[in-house]
């Protein structure tokens, strides 16, 4: 059967098995490739993608299980018309291989939504499921702080 | 598809090689085999670094983006001498070509840049010619291109500024380069765009003018990353996120005995799931295609298999067993021996042991591939394209050149990506799939669980203090080879040789013991081993400075007083590495109570590094809250990467030191996911103080000498924080962590 999603304000029909994960569907039948498998047990947040503005480990959610509208790396911004957080990832010079920025960019906006000037110990907790194997914490750290100042600015 | 994407598929498509420009730039004697790989027709190629057209200057940097920095960091290189800005560089990773050959791959290690011996030479000049020189890794990439693109970038400006020169009529000395351009003295002002095709028709200078380092603009000054906005916005292509019409999507599921048999498979279930196009024999394992790479998974676990039995031992106690057996045969390598060894009651000896380890980088392995019957087109992150080429044109039955590799960024590597299992499986996919593009892509449990891993390693140290000297030193090391494992993951040869990576670490470094002895050991059968991060270095690190440490502590003296007091004298960078972290930390040699402090010291790659980690006590629980951290450099390309590569390398080493580990039970790795092989988080990482220092030498690696020191340190903190003296890593199962 075809289930119907939204993503990044676009509605799509997939026919894919209900049990395919969000992350299956948003990856090879959507051609959205922003969002990353990394572990597939939600062990390591490169997936993290936003539905309703809640952060979710998209290999874990399954295609029928999607109720609200998902919010991909895609939909947050591009090169040519970075969002806030992203312009603070890139004056930060956070990514290394990169690979799991975009889950932890939609881990930390989603922070940002709930907490808009987030302490160290927020960003710990927030931020810990997100697993960096390059170690760019600390640059992670910098940068949802200085986002955070940019979105309070604006 | 980007210009050079185009370059790349012409090329290989009908076997042109560009020539325009040659590359016959003094750096490029070493090779002799400087063919332009680049062709010109997409712009003016001024030599396989430089193409030039009306968008712009492309430089090509043949190294592999794994996360170090690379691209941005060689390409400034050529940039500071082009005098181009870097907001008008786009950079590319090239072909695949012997122009590109990493020179510097073949030098010796060793801190006083002697040759070690022609044991240690001979080995590692046959390493670069197995990868068909072209390759990332060693921590050489700045090291080989330091003097080579700074000459391409100068020979390039030089030909624009002649072009220029015959364009006005008139002198080169009325001309300069700036800013992209050429300009003369009235003012008068030439894009290079406008000059490059004449330029490219200019015979290359043999020897271009280098820029005076005080005049750099580019080199030493913390520079954007080029690939930042692509990876903030999700659309930087990783190999796993190529797409193509047409495109299936695969997984594989393979002998989960590394390098046993697969007798039998039933797959009867699997091939009526849904989505599942094919199932294929891969000889030892399967693959099975499907319209989903989930529906692929599912399905591949829906097989049912018989294997063979490992060719290794079935448990980690048998494993380590194969390994101390290994101390009482035949001696692998002496790198140094000399002084007189004798053994005494007296002495203090210790025996530490390294676990085996998974890479995990966070992209799991995967390629795409696209057979066509007389060409294979290959998508995948790796480091050594060449014998990619090579490797996977066997597997499928062409010949090398009528492989195109298209080599894209990576989601990590620390060395998994430089062998091309990955990349042979998907070619075979591909073959049994014509004209059909296909993504193979590995469950992360595919990926931990048939890894080349970081060797389990045992480390026999004994020492005789004299005073407040060590007297003699003897260090007897036993680890996988993974100088063997790769001989024959590239040539299929499979014997024991001389493996100077199973001593590096202890073998090499600066401290000046008179008598001493130093010997390499290698097990008859070892689960299949590899390069990671650092290689030899993160096990016998750890081994050497948890040891120097116990001498100073025994002797009574100060952990930093007693290494400078055996350096001094012998390497003055490294001494100026731990006098720096020492200042740094305000080190005193006393801690208060709740509060430990470790440190370490390790010269690899040409990099001295020195680390110092404060941990406390929280209620039990070890938690590291500080890592200082000094190197040296010898010359600077980017003070921010640096940093960013020596804390990324330490938090590689801690992670490994806290968590990680590879056992096996019935032959098989029982660690699977991140769940079992962890590493640091946000909530666990410790702030971080970092001192680069250029001293003048020649320029030295980053991407892995920050790795080697973080265990030690750590483990000399908790010693000083509670006594507990560490030999064994992975250290939670001893000492409770914070997160």
């Amino acid at each position: 059967m075809s289930y119907k999603i939204t993503v990044n304000g676009t509605s799509h029909d997939v026919d894919l098995p209900g049990e395919v994960p969000l992350l299956w569907v948003l990856r090879d039948e959507l051609g959205l490739t922003g969002t990353k498998f990394g572990c597939g047990v939600a062990a390591c947040g490169a997936c993290t993608v936003q539905v309703d503005g809640i952060a979710q480990r998209s290999c874990q959610l399954p295609l029928e299980a999607v109720e609200g509208e998902v919010t991909t790396i895609e939909g947050v911004g591009t090169p040519d018309n970075l969002a806030a957080i992203q312009q603070a990832w890139v004056d930060n010079n956070v990514a290394q291989c990169g690979y799991c920025q975009s889950g932890q960019i939609m881990q930390a906006a989603a922070l940002l939504a709930d907490i808009p000037n987030p302490t160290d110990q927020d960003i710990d907790d927030a931020m810990q499921g997100n697993l960096c194997r390059c170690g760019t914490y600390p640059k992670i750290r910098a940068a949802i702080h200085d986002a955070a100042k940019a979105m309070q600015e604006a | 598809m980007s210009r050079l994407g185009k370059i790349t598929r012409r090329v290989f498509l009908v076997g042109a090689v560009a020539v325009t420009g040659g590359v016959a730039v003094g750096a490029y004697a070493i090779t002799r085999d400087p063919e332009n790989p680049l062709d010109p027709s997409e712009g003016a190629s001024l030599n396989s670094y430089v193409i030039i057209d009306k968008d712009g200057v492309t430089v090509i940097v043949p190294r592999a983006e794994m996360g170090q920095g690379v691209q941005t960091s060689l390409a400034a290189l050529v940039a500071e001498e082009l005098e181009v800005p870097m907001s008008m560089v786009r950079v590319e990773h090239g072909p695949p070509a012997k122009a590109y050959a990493n020179s510097k791959f073949i030098l010796p290690r060793s801190y006083d840049s002697e040759p070690p011996g022609k044991l240690v030479n001979t080995v590692m000049e046959a390493m670069p010619r197995m990868m068909g020189m072209q390759i990332t890794g060693g921590s050489m990439s700045a090291v080989d291109a330091w003097e080579k693109n700074r000459i391409a970038g100068a020979a390039a400006r030089e030909m624009l500024i002649s072009a220029a020169a015959e364009k006005l009529g008139v002198g080169r000395d009325q001309l300069r380069a700036e800013n992209g351009a050429i300009v003369a003295t009235d003012g008068t002002t030439l894009p290079y765009a406008e000059l490059a095709e004449a330029a490219a028709a200019i015979t290359p200078p043999d020897n271009p003018p280098l820029k005076d380092p005080k005049d750099f603009k580019l080199v030493g000054k913390a520079l954007p990353r080029l690939d930042q906005p692509a990876k903030a916005t999700g659309t930087a292509p990783f190999a796993i996120d190529t797409r193509a019409e047409g495109m299936k999507f695969a997984t594989v599921k393979m002998t989960p005995r590394i390098e046993g048999e697969m007798i039998s498979f039933d797959a009867s279930v699997a091939e009526g799931m849904p989505g599942i196009e094919k199932i294929i024999d891969l000889g030892d394992g399967v693959a099975v295609v499907a319209n989903n790479t989930w529906l692929a998974m599912q399905a591949a676990e829906a097989i049912t298999f018989e294997w063979g039995e490992a060719p290794y031992g079935a448990t980690t106690d048998e494993v380590f067993a194969d390994l101390e057996a290994a101390f009482d045969g035949e001696v692998n390598s002496t790198p140094h021996d000399h002084g007189e060894i004798t053994e005494s009651d007296d002495d203090v000896v210790a025996e530490y042991r390294a676990p085996f380890l998974s890479h995990a980088p966070m992209e799991p392995m995967n390629a795409t591939a696209l057979f066509t019957g007389d060409a294979l087109e290959l998508w995948a992150g790796i480091q050594g394209p060449i014998i990619t080429q090579q490797q996977t044109a066997k597997a499928v039955g062409l010949k090398q050149d009528q492989v195109t590799v298209h080599t894209t960024i990576m989601g990590g590597s620390f060395g998994r990506r430089g062998f091309n299992d990955f990349a042979i499986y998907a070619a075979k996919v591909a073959k049994e799939m014509p004209g059909t593009p296909v993504n193979v892509t590995w469950s992360r449990e595919e990926d931990m669980r048939h890894d080349f891993y970081r060797p389990g390693a045992i480390g026999r140290m004994r020492a005789r203090l004299n005073g407040d000297k060590v007297e003699m030193f003897k260090a007897d090391l036993a680890a996988g080879s993974v100088m063997r494992a790769t001989m024959k993951a590239f040539m299929g040869i499979d014997r024991p040789m001389a493996d100077p990576m199973v001593t590096e670490g202890v073998a090499e470094q600066p401290y000046g013991f008179d008598n001493v002895l130093i010997r390499g050991y290698v097990p008859e059968r070892s689960p299949r081993v590899g390069f990671w991060r650092s290689v030899g270095n993160s096990q016998n690190a750890f081994f050497m400075e948890s040891f120097i440490d116990e001498l100073a502590h025994k002797a009574g003296v100060d952990p930093v007083a007693f290494r400078l007091a055996h350096m001094e004298g012998v390497d003055a960078e490294t001494v100026e590495v731990v006098k720096t972290v020492a200042e740094m930390a305000n080190w005193t040699g006393k801690t208060p109570t709740g509060k430990g402090r470790g440190i370490a010291v390790t010269y690899s790659f040409g990099t001295p590094v020195a680390e110092i980690v404060e941990v406390s006590d929280m209620d039990g629980a070890v938690k590291i809250d500080k890592v200082w951290i000094a190197a040296d450099l010898g010359k600077i390309i980017d003070p921010g990467n640096v940093e960013a590569q020596l804390i990324s390398g330490a938090i590689y080493g801690l992670s490994a030191a806290i968590h990680d580990e590879i056992t096996f039970e019935d032959g098989m790795v029982v660690e699977g996911n991140f769940w079992d092989h962890d590493a640091l988080r946000m909530n666990a990482t410790p702030e971080f103080e970092v001192k680069a220092l250029a001293l003048g030498g020649a320029v030295g690696g980053v991407g892995e000498p920050g790795t080697p020191p973080a265990a030690p340190a750590l483990a000399n903190a908790i010693f000083d924080l509670n006594g507990t003296r560490l030999r064994k890593m992975p250290f939670r199962h001893e000492v409770d962590f914070y997160a």
